[in-house]
């Protein structure tokens, strides 16, 4: 349960930041990661990272679904994209994610019929609409999002729609930050957990995080607020010497979550062996595809994907921005040859990208605090 | 796109599957409530919900809803990208 009911109460934020100075004045520097991308955007809006102690420093994990897009598979959107007949929709912020040569935009300009959509829902009325036509939905996005395709294909098979298609790119948030916790060159002291995807997987799956990694994590809302308490209770446990999974968002977030969502997504989907994460490599079990009951919707299966693995630009440094293991502002073309207008990184892409978070807010033209540990 | 906003139901349509309009800001759409779908808490007129791409993720009290969309109005462009797609979709 929350100490504080009025998240942004100015009284109870001095009474969170002087607890937070107490506690960090008696221990060594403490690296928290933040892995929801909403978490990453609110920090940089309110400037957050500089009421904190110099001792404590947030790192922005790879929580922003779009931003951990690799480039092969924009190109295997655009080729659905682009084959005559199909209208492709996809979220606006898809738009400029950069693939191998071209991004959804280019294509679009090109002639392919790719249009913005606000809810997998809108994608069947489009289907419905135009029955003569293949209509594709790019699905993206974490467990927040999944349960929603998930309830969309259901309700197509329900209608017997034949022309409706998803092509998935869910992902899943437990493997992730396992991927994060066995890189080498990341020392962290606990997690600010992801609050909407809690909403869905609840707060158990963390539970591997204190028992075998020996990280506290703390589910967090997204107010300033939430956000400092959290990071309050993660100092309070390294100082008693804790390590547990707590739930600070308990206004949204049960422990065993929402039930009906979980139970959607195991209905519709399986698990990938393997998938590709932009800057993380190859994740075992990190993806979802739809299960053989849904094939005929499988836009994977309905076309002949490319499905080539392009490395990423030798001068992007998404990768190490996404394991937290430099800042945004660190990276070698930050703001210079990558900008939200013409982005070569994903996380310069979407508004929840930590580079895009950092340049929008201009909170970037500052020393690092500590240098960054390698190896 | 992993922003959820506080949303108010004012209609659950009777005869569509968990269907409902809510009322985000004065822009109202249709919403899926398939998610919320409980015999023992049912979701009624008047209730608040987040909203995420366009399906209610989870039931919040009033308090707490206003609360947070305060502060995800003080979000600024992340909040009215949001909207902005809300609104775009419904027209559309």
């Amino acid at each position: 349960m929350s100490q504080f009911t009025d998240f942004r109460d100015p009284v109870a934020a001095r009474k969170v930041l002087g607890r937070i100075a107490e506690l960090a004045a008696n221990q060594p520097h403490r690296k928290f990661m933040e892995i929801c991308g909403g978490h990453t955007h609110s920090i940089y809006r309110h400037g957050l990272e500089e009421l904190l102690p110099e001792n404590v420093e947030l790192v922005h994990g790879p929580g922003c679904p779009v931003c951990v897009i690799p480039m092969g598979r924009i190109d295997d959107a655009i080729h659905i994209a682009s084959q005559p007949n199909v209208i492709f929709c996809c979220f606006g912020d898809m738009l400029r994610v950069p693939g191998g040569k071209s991004n959804l935009l280019e294509a679009r300009a090109k002639g392919a019929d790719i249009r913005i959509v606000y809810s997998p829902m809108d994608v069947l009325s489009i289907a419905e609409r135009e029955p003569n036509r293949d209509v594709v939905f790019l699905a993206v996005g974490f467990e927040t999002t999944t349960p929603s395709t998930a309830v969309t294909i259901l309700e197509a098979s329900r209608r017997k729609l034949e022309n409706y298609f998803v092509m998935s790119n869910h992902i899943r948030i437990i493997p992730a930050i396992k991927a994060i916790l066995d890189s080498k060159d990341l020392q962290l002291d606990g997690f600010i957990g992801p609050g909407h995807v809690g909403t869905v997987i609840g707060n158990h799956p963390y539970a591997f995080v204190a028992s075998e990694y020996q990280k506290p994590l703390v589910t967090a809302g997204f107010e300033p607020l939430d956000i400092l308490e959290s990071v309050m209770r993660l100092l309070e446990q390294k100082s008693s010497g804790r390590c547990e999974v707590e739930n600070q968002y308990t206004r949204a977030v049960k422990d065993g979550g929402n039930p009906r969502a979980i139970d959607v997504i195991e209905r519709v989907f399986e698990i990938r062996p393997h998938f590709e994460w932009r800057g993380l490599g190859s994740i075992a079990q990190s993806a979802l595809k739809l299960r053989a009951e849904f094939a005929s919707f499988d836009a994977e299966l309905r076309y002949q994907v490319p499905g080539v693995k392009i490395a990423d630009p030798k001068a992007c440094q998404c990768g190490e921005v996404l394991r937290g293991a430099i800042r945004p502002w660190e990276c070698k073309v930050f703001g210079t040859a990558c900008t939200p207008e013409t982005p070569i990184g994903t996380c310069m892409v979407s508004s929840e990208g930590a580079c895009a978070a950092y340049y929008n807010y201009g909170r970037y033209n500052k020393a690092p605090r500590i240098p960054v540990r390698v190896g | 796109m992993c922003v959820g906003i506080p949303a108010r139901v004012v209609t659950i349509n009777q005869d569509k599957m968990f269907s409902a309009i809510v009322d985000v800001e004065g822009v109202r759409r249709e919403a899926n409530v398939a998610l919320l779908d409980d015999p023992n808490d049912p979701l009624r007129e008047g209730d608040w919900v987040l909203l995420h791409v366009g399906f209610a993720m989870s039931k919040l009290d009033e308090a707490e809803a206003k609360s947070t969309l305060e502060f995800i109005r003080s979000l600024g462009s992340v909040y009215d990208e949001e909207v902005d797609a809300l609104r775009g979709q419904n027209s559309a």
